[in-house]
């Protein structure tokens, strides 16, 4: 018995096989020809939106009040450079746009450098209450900043910061730093325990085993933590909203002001969006790898 | 410091060299986000100026203040639907990734929306659904769609001078009328340049031996008489009539290009004549998507359309993880693939969904610059969360801190369970 049924067993597939395999293979090549044009369509519904936008950025204000951006592919002759020129002629957006780089530039130094040290003695160094410290950070990465506005703000305007370059850069530092040592925690506690005490024998300070060893290790996790910080500053509103005044604006705050008339404003409002894109858009398909990982880990934001 | 390390014996075992290294980070935390912690907490408990201790108040007040529950409405729509939501196309479309050679592409592109500012998402998102057909897309695709299936109306707007009166059918004659007798419609509120190029000069019709004939045309005042047949006013071409007895309609017809029209085969007794409102109807111009009741929804979509990418790479990664042989053994076992994905796929997904879901459960509840950006100044309020009344409160139009400082700790405890989930994981990680 058993060995018929074994024999039988082995025999099914034998024989049924190609049939089998000609038919689900059928199914699937039709599924997948499915699948592609779902996913297609999908791509493309992501891509519309930024397209339309990329294209009335292009289009003078008569022709973006007239017609739709879509009606380009008729008249190709309407895309222009004129809003770009405008834009950039324009005092006040050109200087929320440097501005947006002297608040994102040292938001992201300080940042790395102040978590990268913590990182190290929350790694390598023991001293007691290590422990809650780290709880600690891990709990502050949920942290509402709307919790910090009006405090911070008083202590701004005590020390005169309010309204400066300075705050804003403050606050984004504060509020970056518990994901950045989480990330880079995380990140040197996987550290091969025998460089470090291989450091330690040779008689290596603790800055020269940070420096020497552990940050030529960490370099990825590094890259991926600048430019996580670097967009997420750059992309800010809210902080800006409240500490920023009109000097030391970043771009995103800068361009507020037109959205009250939207209908008559999309050229302005379509070029400044894609001017304030520009940056992170390169930043992102330059270094995709890096950001991908950064927003991974530090989605927890 | 450099003296101790230089003789410590065992360098890293001392509490003391940790001090350099925490100091920056410590002493920025604690001055702008732990204290800050306390003092909200503390400044909640007073009036508005600051001065004066008033208890709960600014707690009673948040929860009676109509705007404040609004918001409160609107982060309760957005937490149950938009994360599940997010989860939900994100696992769908990572598994589905799966199975394509341009899964790199195509996470990519629904990434994308990641690398740029939640303002300029908004900007983007205000054009797409832009009321305007001639500017925002949905709205042109939506009366695309609907004009090929009912073609809007040639004469928008246009009406009977005298002697019709309006129903919700259309325009009826208050006269009634027989076989062999001469209809004159005079239109107007149509502009002569909308007029088809195919409508010929208007003439009186000749009376038809047991026809009901008339004529359809714009009957301009400028510069003609008024009810008149003037040279210069054309015949309107390709409107429908009907002539209506005891409510019925009993016959149709269209005018033809110079606007005379024919009822051939009419009885004797009387009818009255109708223009039916679809002659007139105004085009279809699409959904007010940014007005009050669909703006909450249409914010959402936005959301959906920035996180997705999200999702889809947290999965993804999640999905590699899983041992190719457990999907197999179900696909052996004769499973079809929903049941693998059912019964295998998701189970062993499920602590990452979860990730996942708290994630953008936290990214939910802070939600501003979306709301702030697309929803236009005069539907804010509709559209208003939490996050965007704080600061409204407390910078914006409002300027009472004591209330504001409320909303933030009451945002503050609605992050607190998703802090605990994070430490609890953290610890578990460790351990």
């Amino acid at each position: 018995m058993t060995l018929v049924a074994e024999e039988v067993r082995i025999e099914v597939p034998v024989s049924g096989a190609p049939k089998r395999g000609v038919v689900s293979r059928l199914v699937s090549r039709l599924g997948n020809g499915f699948v592609q044009l779902v996913l297609a369509l999908v791509a493309l519904f992501w891509l519309v939106p930024v397209f339309g936008l990329l294209i009335a950025s292009l289009r003078d204000e008569s022709a973006n009040t007239a017609s739709g951006w879509w009606t380009v592919f008729t008249k190709p002759s309407e895309l222009t450079l004129d809003n770009y020129a405008d834009l950039v002629a324009n005092q006040a957006v050109w200087q929320s746009f440097l501005n947006t780089f002297y608040i994102a530039v040292p938001a992201t130094v300080l940042v790395v450098v102040m978590a990268a040290l913590a990182s190290y003695a929350l790694s390598w160094i023991e001293f007691p209450g290590r422990e809650t410290l780290t709880v600690v950070v891990v709990g502050l990465l949920v942290m509402p900043i709307q919790v910090a506005l009006i405090p911070v703000a008083k202590l701004f305007g005590a020390f005169g910061l309010f309204g400066t370059i300075t705050g804003v850069v403050l606050f984004h530092v504060a509020f970056g730093l518990p994901f950045a040592i989480f990330l880079l925690r995380n990140f040197f506690t996987g550290i091969p325990r025998d460089l470090i005490e291989a450091a330690r024998m040779d008689g290596a300070t603790e800055w020269v085993i940070f420096k020497r060893v552990v940050l030529p290790v960490a370099k990825p996790a590094i890259a991926s933590l600048t430019i996580f910080q670097f967009l997420w500053v750059w992309n800010d509103m809210l902080v800006a909203l409240v500490f920023a005044d009109q000097d030391s604006a970043p771009i995103t705050v800068a361009l507020r002001a037109q959205l009250r008339q939207f209908g008559t404003n999309i050229d302005l409002l379509a070029t400044g969006a894609f001017l304030s894109m520009v940056v992170p858009l390169a930043v992102f398909l330059v270094f995709q790898k890096y950001f991908v990982q950064g927003v991974l880990a530090g989605s927890t934001k | 410091m450099k003296l101790r390390q230089s003789v410590d014996a065992a360098p890293g075992r001392s509490p003391r060299q940790a001090i350099p290294f925490l100091l920056p980070a410590l002493v920025v935390l604690a001055a702008l986000v732990l204290y800050p912690l306390v003092f909200s907490l503390i400044r909640s408990f007073f009036d508005a100026g600051g001065d004066e201790f008033v208890g709960l108040r600014n707690y009673v007040d948040t929860f009676t203040d109509p705007r404040t529950l609004t918001a409160f409405r609107n982060n309760v729509i957005w937490v149950v639907v938009a994360p599940a939501a997010v989860t939900g196309i994100g696992l769908v479309l990572a598994v589905l990734t799966e199975r394509i050679r341009w899964a790199t592409a195509f996470r990519l592109v629904l990434f994308m929306p990641m690398a740029i500012s939640l303002f300029a998402s908004g900007i983007i998102f205000r054009l797409v659904y832009e009321e305007a057909p001639e500017q925002g897309v949905v709205n042109a695709a939506l009366v695309g769609v609907h004009d090929l299936f009912s073609p809007s109306s040639q004469y928008p707007g246009a009406r009977p001078r005298d002697g019709y009166t309006r129903t919700e059918e259309g325009y009826v004659a208050t006269a009634p009328s027989r076989a062999g007798d001469t209809v004159m419609v005079p239109l107007t509120g149509f502009s002569p340049q909308e007029v088809p190029a195919r409508a010929l000069p208007a003439s009186q019709p000749a009376t038809g031996n047991g026809e009901l004939r008339g004529l359809v045309w714009l009957d301009v005042s400028v510069g003609g008489n008024a009810g008149k047949v003037d040279p210069i006013e054309r015949g309107l071409p390709g409107i429908g009539l009907e002539a209506v007895r005891d409510g019925k309609v009993v016959a149709r017809t269209t005018t033809g290009d110079d606007g005379r029209f024919t009822f051939p085969d009419l009885a004797s007794d009387e009818v009255v004549v109708r223009l039916p409102a679809s002659n007139f109807a105004l085009p279809f111009r699409g959904l007010t998507w940014l007005g009050p009741s669909l703006i909450t929804p249409v914010i959402i979509s936005s959301w959906i359309w920035i996180m997705t990418g999200f999702a889809i790479t947290f999965i993804a990664a999640g999905l590699s993880a899983i041992p190719r042989d457990a999907l197999e053994a179900a696909r052996v076992d004769g499973a079809t693939e929903w049941q693998v994905f059912r019964r295998v796929t998701i189970p062993l997904l499920s602590p990452v969904l979860l990730v996942v879901f708290v994630t953008l459960v936290i990214n939910v509840l802070k939600i501003f610059e979306l709301v702030f950006v697309i929803a236009p100044g005069s539907v804010q309020s509709e559209a208003n969360v939490l996050a965007l009344q704080m600061w409204q409160v407390s910078f914006g139009t409002g300027g009472d801190q004591g209330a504001g400082s409320a909303l933030a700790v009451i945002l503050f405890l609605l992050v607190a369970p998703a802090m605990l989930f994070n430490i609890r994981r953290f610890r578990r990680e460790r351990s």
